[in-house]
Order: C-alpha cells, then sequence, then structure tokens
C-alpha cells in the first residue's frame, strides 16, 4: 500500500535519478530539503498551495457560521456548539464578539493567505521558471524563506483563534481605534497583537518572493524569450509582483504605527477618545491617517489577487479557444495601465470618512478610469473566445466564469466608484457583493482554473474531469445565488457586518433573501469537498500525465514529466515565436509550441 | 448510537474504496482516458452555458421583480431625489453593459464549443476593435464622472441657508446622542475631557454658547423643509452616521467633526401614508406575525455603518420629522433635560 501511493512525483524522481548527473543537488536528497525545506520552485510551489487550501478551506467553514447565524438568527445549531465550543457557541448560538471574529478572519485568510499568498505563491512559483524557460528562482534561499515566512504567519493568524479573549475582530481593514484599544473590543486584546505580527510576516513572506519573481523574469528568461513573447501569465506576475514590491511595505509601516499606538503609547492614529470610563491621553493622531495608510496598500491588493487571476485565465482561454489570446499587446497594455492606477485609487475606499470631498472628487476620477482597462481585458477575453474552437477542460469552465463574474462584479464598480452614489451604499451589502464577485470570485475561479490546468505539472497526474465539470457547475451556480441576491440586501440599505438583521423592524422583510444567501452558500461549500476529493485523490492516484495534455505552446510542456531539478534535463530550450500561435493557418496542427523556429517569410504573432 | 454511526462511516469508506478500485481497473480498459475531452464533452458542456446563461438572467429578472419593491423608499430628502435620480440612470447603463457581454460571453460559449473536425479561426489582433472598446467606455465613463461631480460638489457644499437647523450627532459604543444648538443656533465647545455624568457628550461647562444647547438620546427631532446642517463626532471608535431614506451618511472620527447636510421632504406622519411605505411596512409585519413579534408603524432611523464592537447591530436611533410647529413644541418639551442647566 505504502509503495502504491507513493506520490508520482517520488517515482519519476527515482526514475530520473540515474539519468541526470549535471546537477549535484540530486545526490543529496534528504526528506526534510526535499518536502520541507526545499529550495525548487516546484516544491515550494505545491507548499504554498497546499497550505492555502487549508486555509481556504478554514475561511470558507467561517463563512458557514456567520451566514447561518444571519440567515436564521437565535436559532440553535448544534454544528456551531461544536465548532466553536461553549464559550463562543453557547446552546448552538453564535456569539456577537465571535460574529465580529469570524468575519475578520474570514476576510484576512481569503484576501491575504489564500488570494495572495495562495494565488501568487503558487503559480508564480510553479510556472515563472517553467514558462521564461529557467531553472529555478533567481534565488531558491530568499524563496524558501518566503514560504516559511508565509507558514509562521499562517500558524500565528490561525492560532488566534485558539486564545481565551478570541482573533482579532476589528473587520479585516483593523480600523483604529478599534483596533487600537483593548478597551473597545474583547478582539483587540492579544487577538490583535497576533494579528499584527502576522501580518508583518506575511509581509515579509510577500516581499520575498515578489522580488525574487521580477529579479527572475527580468534576469532569467531564456534565449528568444523576449518580453513581447512572454506569456500574459508571466506579465501579470511581474505587474502583481511589482505591485507587492511597492504597496506591501506601506502596510507594514501602516501596521507598525498601530502598534507603537498599542503598546508604547504613541498617538499617530488615536485622538480625544473617552473609553472605559475614562479619557485617554492621546491627543493629536488621526483615524483618517490609518485609512490611507492602510489603503494605499489595500487597493493595489485587490490587484495583487485579481491580476494572477487574468494572467492564468488568458492563457487558459487561449489554449482551450485553440486561438491566440486576442490583442496580447492590449491585455499587457491594460494590465499596466491597471496596475499603475490601482496607486492612485485608494481613496474612493474613504468617501464617507470625513476625507476632504474634494480629495474624493479626484479619486472619483482616477477610479472610473480603471473601467477603461478592465473593460478592454474582457471584451478580449469575449473576442478570443469567438469563432474558437472551445475545449471543455474544467480549466476552461473555470476561467469563462472568471469572465463573467468579473464583468458582473464589475459593472457595479462603476456605482460604488461614484462617490455621490456611494453615500447610500457605503459599507452596505452592495459592497459586500461587489468585492465578493469582481475578486473573490474572479480570483478563487481563476486559482481553480490555475490548479485544474496545471495539476500535470504541479503533480504529474491528471484530475477528474467529470468530477470537476460538478465542481464547477455547483460552485458557479451557488457562487451566484450567494451574492447576487446580496445586491437587494444593499439597496434595501442593510449595513454590513451586522451580527443580527432582526435586532430592530426595518430590515425584517428581508430574511428570505438572507436564507436564500445561506443556502447556496452551505450547497457551495459541501461542493468543495468534491474539489478536495479530486484534489488529494489525484494527487496520488490519478491518471499519469502525459507530455503536453492540452496542446500547448508555452514552454512548461516541453519539460519532461518529472520534477527534476533545473527543469530541462540537457540545454535549456530557445524561444522561436511567441506564446499564441494557436491554429494558425498554414500551420499542420492547431499549436505550435514556442521552440519550433518561424519559418521563412512567417510573422511572430506578438511581434508587430 | 454512536457505534452505529461509526460503523456506517466505516461501511461506506470500504463501499468507496473498492468503487474506485472497479472505476480505476476498468479505466485501464478504455481507450480514450477519462481526462480526455470528447466531442461529447464540449457539445454537452457548450450547451450547458447556454442553458446557464438563460437561468441567470431568468434568476436576475426574478430577482428584480421580487425584491426591488424592498429597497429603501424613494428618497425623503432634496439631495437623495437627484442621487435616486442619477442611480436610476447609472443602474441602466450597467444593467444593459451586464446583460450584453455576459449574454455575448455565453452565446459564444455555446456557439463555438469544440469539436474535432472543426478548426478556430486565428484572429490575433484588430486595432479598430480595440480602438472601440477603449473609446466608447472613455466616452460614456466621462458622463458618469462628470454628473457624479455635478451632484457630489452639490451634497458636500457647506449648508448656507439662513434658517437652517444645526444638529451634532454624537456617537458612543452603542448609542447616539443628538445636540441641538439651540436659541443662539450655535453649539457650545466641547472636549472629551469633560465627559462624565450627565455631561455625556463632553461639553464645555464654561461656554456661554452651550448654555442653551439641547441633548437628547433615543430619538431626535428635525423640521420638514429646512436645511439641517448634521456635524458628527465619537467619542472612543470610528462610527458611521448612515440615515439611509435620506441618502446620508458620514463617518464619525474621533478627533476631528464631520459634517453633512440635507434638506428633509417629508414627514414621518407623511411616509407612514406613502404607498410604497404602506407596502413595504406591510411585508415586515407579515414576516413579523410570523415570528410572533408585533406589528409596527414606519419610522426614519439613524443607523450606526461602521463596525464599532459587539453591539454594532444595534446601535441606532429613531429620527422624526415633524412639521415646522411640531418640531418647536417638540423642541420646546426638550429644554428640561438639558446639560448644562445645572450650571
Amino acid at each position: 500500500m505504502a509503495t502504491e501511493t507513493k506520490t508520482a512525483l517520488e517515482k519519476d524522481h527515482l526514475a530520473h535519478h540515474s539519468h541526470v548527473h549535471d546537477h549535484d543537488d540530486e545526490h543529496h536528497e534528504t526528506f526534510v530539503s526535499k518536502y520541507i525545506f526545499s529550495m525548487d520552485h516546484k516544491m515550494i510551489s505545491r507548499q504554498f498551495l497546499i497550505t492555502a487550501v487549508v486555509m481556504g478551506v478554514v475561511a470558507m467553514t467561517m463563512s458557514i457560521i456567520f451566514r447561518m447565524q444571519l440567515a436564521w438568527p437565535g436559532e440553535k445549531f448544534a454544528f456551531i456548539n461544536a465548532v466553536l465550543g461553549d464559550k463562543w457557541g453557547k446552546d448552538g448560538i453564535l456569539d456577537p464578539n465571535m460574529y465580529l471574529a469570524l468575519v475578520t478572519i474570514h476576510g484576512t485568510l481569503m484576501v491575504f493567505f489564500v488570494l495572495t499568498g495562495g494565488l501568487s505563491g503558487t503559480f508564480s512559483n510553479l510556472l515563472i521558471p517553467y514558462q521564461i524557460g529557467a531553472r529555478d528562482m533567481a534565488s531558491g534561499f530568499l524563496n524558501m524563506l518566503s514560504f516559511w515566512f508565509f507558514f509562521v504567519s499562517s500558524a500565528i493568524m490561525l492560532s488566534s483563534c485558539f486564545i481565551d479573549d478570541g482573533p482579532a475582530s476589528a473587520g479585516w481593514t483593523i480600523y483604529p481605534p478599534l483596533s487600537a484599544l483593548p478597551e473597545a473590543m474583547p478582539g483587540s486584546k492579544l487577538g490583535m497583537t497576533m494579528w499584527l505580527i502576522s501580518m508583518t510576516l506575511f509581509v515579509v513572506s510577500s516581499l520575498l518572493g515578489s522580488l525574487n519573481y521580477i529579479v527572475t523574469i527580468i534576469n532569467l528568461r531564456t534565449k528568444g524569450m523576449k518580453m513581447t513573447r512572454m506569456p500574459l501569465t508571466i506579465w501579470a506576475f511581474l505587474i502583481t509582483a511589482i505591485l507587492g514590491v511597492l504597496s506591501f511595505p506601506v502596510l507594514v509601516s501602516c501596521v507598525a504605527l498601530l502598534i507603537m499606538d498599542r503598546s508604547f503609547g504613541t498617538s499617530f492614529y488615536l485622538s480625544d477618545i473617552y473609553i472605559g470610563g475614562h479619557p485617554l491621553d492621546n491627543v493629536g493622531g488621526s483615524p483618517i491617517l490609518f485609512e490611507h495608510l492602510f489603503w494605499f496598500l489595500g487597493h493595489p491588493e485587490v490587484y495583487i489577487v485579481l491580476l494572477p487571476a487574468l494572467g492564468i485565465t488568458s492563457e487558459i482561454i487561449a489554449t482551450n479557444s485553440r486561438k491566440p489570446i486576442f490583442g496580447y499587446r492590449a491585455m499587457i497594455g491594460s494590465m499596466l495601465a491597471i496596475g499603475f492606477l490601482s496607486f492612485i485609487v485608494w481613496g474612493h475606499h474613504m468617501f464617507m470618512t470625513g476625507m476632504n470631498p474634494f480629495l474624493g472628487s479626484v479619486f472619483v476620477f482616477t477610479t472610473l478610469l480603471i473601467a477603461i482597462p478592465s473593460a478592454v481585458k474582457a471584451f478580449n477575453y469575449i473576442t478570443t473566445l469567438w469563432k474558437g474552437n472551445i475545449q471543455y477542460t474544467p480549466a476552461m469552465l473555470f476561467s469563462i466564469g472568471l469572465v463573467s463574474s468579473f464583468i458582473t462584479g464589475g459593472v457595479t464598480g462603476i456605482i460604488l466608484a461614484d462617490s455621490t452614489l456611494d453615500i447610500n451604499v457605503h459599507d452596505t451589502y452592495f459592497v459586500v457583493a461587489h468585492f465578493h464577485i469582481v475578486m473573490g470570485l474572479s480570483a478563487i475561479f481563476g486559482m481553480f482554473a490555475g490548479v485544474y490546468h496545471w495539476f500535470p505539472k504541479l503533480f504529474l497526474r491528471m484530475m477528474n474531469k467529470k468530477l470537476g465539470y460538478v465542481h464547477f457547475w455547483l460552485t458557479f451556480i451557488t457562487a451566484y445565488g450567494v451574492f447576487f441576491p446580496m445586491h437587494f440586501l444593499g439597496l434595501a440599505g442593510v449595513p454590513r457586518r451586522y451580527y443580527t438583521n432582526s435586532n430592530f423592524p426595518m430590515f425584517d422583510n428581508l430574511v428570505d433573501i438572507n436564507e436564500i444567501v445561506t443556502v447556496c452558500a452551505i450547497i457551495g461549500a459541501l461542493s468543495q469537498g468534491i474539489f478536495l476529493f479530486n484534489f488529494f485523490y489525484s494527487m496520488f492516484r490519478g491518471e499519469r500525465a502525459p507530455q503536453n495534455p492540452w496542446n500547448s505552446n508555452t514552454l512548461e510542456w516541453t519539460t519532461p514529466m518529472a520534477n527534476i531539478h533545473g527543469n530541462w534535463p540537457g540545454a535549456l530550450p530557445t524561444v522561436e515565436r511567441w506564446a499564441y500561435d494557436y491554429s494558425k493557418p498554414g500551420a499542420e496542427k492547431d499549436f505550435i509550441p514556442q521552440t519550433v523556429a518561424l519559418q521563412e517569410g512567417e510573422h511572430d504573432g506578438g511581434g508587430h | 448510537m454512536n457505534f452505529l454511526v461509526l460503523l456506517a462511516i466505516v461501511l461506506l469508506i470500504i463501499a468507496g474504496h473498492q468503487l474506485l478500485r472497479v472505476i480505476e481497473l476498468s479505466r485501464g480498459l478504455k481507450k480514450t482516458k477519462e481526462w480526455q475531452l470528447t466531442d461529447h464533452d464540449n457539445n454537452l458542456m457548450g450547451k450547458a452555458m447556454l442553458a446557464f446563461m438563460f437561468l441567470f438572467f431568468a434568476f436576475f429578472f426574478w430577482q428584480v421583480d421580487r425584491w426591488i419593491d424592498r429597497s429603501l423608499p424613494p428618497a425623503s430628502s432634496v439631495h437623495g431625489v437627484k442621487i435616486d435620480q442619477l442611480w436610476d440612470y447609472n443602474m441602466y447603463l450597467i444593467t444593459v453593459v451586464f446583460l450584453i457581454t455576459n449574454a455575448f460571453l455565453f452565446w459564444f460559449a455555446y456557439k463555438y464549443r469544440g469539436n474535432s473536425k472543426t478548426k478556430a479561426t486565428y484572429f490575433p489582433h484588430d486595432n479598430r476593435l480595440e480602438m472601440a472598446w477603449t473609446v466608447v467606455p472613455a466616452i460614456v465613463l466621462a458622463f458618469v464622472i462628470i454628473f457624479g461631480l455635478i451632484y457630489w460638489n452639490e451634497i458636500t457644499s457647506e449648508a448656507t441657508s439662513k434658517d437652517k437647523v444645526t444638529v451634532e450627532l454624537y456617537a458612543k459604543q452603542f448609542s447616539w446622542n443628538a445636540r441641538y444648538a439651540g436659541k443662539d443656533g450655535k453649539l457650545g465647545e466641547s472636549n472629551y475631557r469633560h465627559i462624565g455624568g450627565s455631561n455625556a457628550v463632553g461639553m464645555d461647562t464654561t461656554d456661554a454658547a452651550g448654555f442653551d444647547d439641547i441633548v437628547v438620546s433615543n430619538e431626535f427631532h428635525v423640521p420638514v423643509n429646512k436645511e439641517i446642517e448634521f456635524f458628527m463626532r465619537s467619542r472612543d471608535v470610528l462610527h458611521g452616521a448612515y440615515m439611509p431614506h435620506f441618502r446620508a451618511q458620514m463617518n464619525c472620527v474621533p478627533g476631528m467633526v464631520t459634517s453633512f447636510k440635507f434638506i428633509p421632504t417629508k414627514t414621518t406622519a407623511e411616509m407612514r401614508k406613502d404607498k410604497y411605505v404602506i407596502k413595504m411596512m406591510a411585508g415586515i409585519n407579515a414576516q413579523r406575525a410570523k415570528a410572533n413579534k408585533e406589528p409596527v408603524e414606519f419610522d426614519y432611523l439613524l443607523l450606526c455603518n461602521k463596525i464599532c464592537g459587539s453591539s454594532h447591530y444595534n446601535m441606532q436611533m429613531n429620527l422624526v420629522v415633524d412639521t415646522q410647529a411640531d418640531y418647536e413644541a417638540w423642541l420646546a418639551k426638550q429644554k428640561a433635560v438639558k446639560v448644562v442647566a445645572s450650571k
């Protein structure tokens, strides 16, 4: 049994062990150097992915608990008591402080640990060396550190859920003074300290990773891999990494000042506060400063989450439409534009905070500009499908799902970016609906698409297609079932982060909407069981992957289906053309790998 | 019982394992691998995409049909009516974009579903098309921005009418106070260090401007058709002063004073006779009857809309819009409870 369930990786590794002699590392592999402190980009990618899957399951379970409370407030659930115990789920009823804690940690885990660490960490690590034709990342050691900082940060964040006062509960945006004053809520005691430490380590991880990605992409491209020949995945990872490097340090400074306010008596964010029956000494600080610093990271963060997903789907949609991505240059240009604009729009989170209204109008202008490159991307995806020969792999289904959610969630952004219209829906469920669809769904669909598409490169085996189909349709339908009705809650003026909407009469007529949302959420969550089974089962017992299962052009499919150090056993491949020669007229097959030389008189697609 | 459950689980696992073995063995016999796409797969999924589109759009219209009447009643303020109008135009715009682009997406997904006999068309780019969908959104957005900003400047400008009523909303975990300027029209100075005892909002008891100030809790009144100038303060953490029926919202920030202004156009009594509101309240009361709660009448509310702690969900205050005469009568009665009277 033990030998049977040995992963394909190990078998291949053993098989190649004797053939590959030009790498010293091959000979001194121990369990620790191979599976734990690995410096190999493929292993680090798998480490990120599996950590993210665990974090995703935790974050999703949390959301189910608070959704149950919102649909059936006051109802007793054995499930809630079983998960949270008597302290926070007495008699099966969720405690109001724990509700806020769950909302906070759900947001934090999803945004940072699943969709930033998980998405960028997994696919940047896997694909950057593979798709640009490099033997590994520029620094394997920094890459290893990047994962281990991520892991420690995850561990701290998770363990904060088990302390006496409960984890941080001031919302994932942790606005002070709520997050700064232990008297304000139990979650602002030790839980918040742990949150801040965890996020600081997370930023270290992100920086080490991002710097590595940038350096690798710029320096280690193989011969012929011009910037204009890079697959859009790599462009997306590059821009994402640059955004991360420029914006995450600001979060650290933001967090550092908060730590000082909390522990060392400074007043960066605090002023004129009377709490717990006595006035505090802090004067002169401003919570608005925190909001500026936080959203200076926070908004680029949205694109740090989204761009890799867009890159992944660009690649998958082109491959499976059997067509070049439409408007390759425009796609790069729009990603650059989105990346640039993402730094000058943060104020749209702050229209109602007391920020100078004139400043607000500047942010209205810059924010609505982002709609232009976003529209270009959406139209280009749709045009890529036009007259294609669409191959419906589960990855392709999720990619089309992404385009749909990107549009559906994107259009409500036009409303929210307009400060005048934002007045009445700011901080309501309309916002919750908007960002979950445009960012949450799109990014998670992109992540699923990536996992289904590159599973053969990750684990050398194939995932089950039929289970993938079932997983996609259940996920897609229930996802819209969860988030679409939330727009209507927003139109009715329901504020977000309310423990119950039934405490006063105003929202009593919305109970059935909340029930529909929760039922869809539960079905959606259970359907992820199908994915988890497929994922772990296929990892060990899926069918063996062939060399190039999706008939793709990019370089990762030219390496042997084995996880060898250095990726290519012999010389590195030479790139002769762009990545999107699918169904090129005159070609024999409907794909021409990047390593095939241009024929006489043939134009290179990306180059004009 | 537990034993039976355990036994059932063990049996299920064994059955599942056996089933998997059968599947694994049988797949070795097939010519095509499980993961390989067949024309049948592509056909099925392509059609499913189209079916989903119809389902999705049907769901959308079903929701609009059933739930749009549960939206907030038409705005009860002058600027709110304009916001509603602008909201509607923008909403029509994005609904059309949402329907058309999703329709194209799913239609193409269906129409161009794969087939082993066909080949895709090589179509890498087209400058005219790309230009079109850069320029058209840019023009449309220009209008969105211009109209939005015209209204925004109007809404956020200072209150200027001579007979404006000034109200200070004072937030704390987890309740509201409202302070009225009194006859002199000026709010007295305040400082958080004065908070204590009956001085809930920290008024400076030496400032003459505050001697006639009136502080209320639980419920506050404003007169109809007058410009109401709100100043917001907070004593502890961030709060959000949200008056959804008036399309008004502004955060309360410790250490600073924020502001918002609006002119209410309908009294609470008028709202209770409004057709839309009557229908809405019928829905609310029907739901309350099911939960064995007493029926209620419509009230304007001031809600907290910025996470502020465990009872955030219950931090609200009734707001009553009165005729001028009723408002004055109400205010006269409040004088007895003013904080600084004892000084």
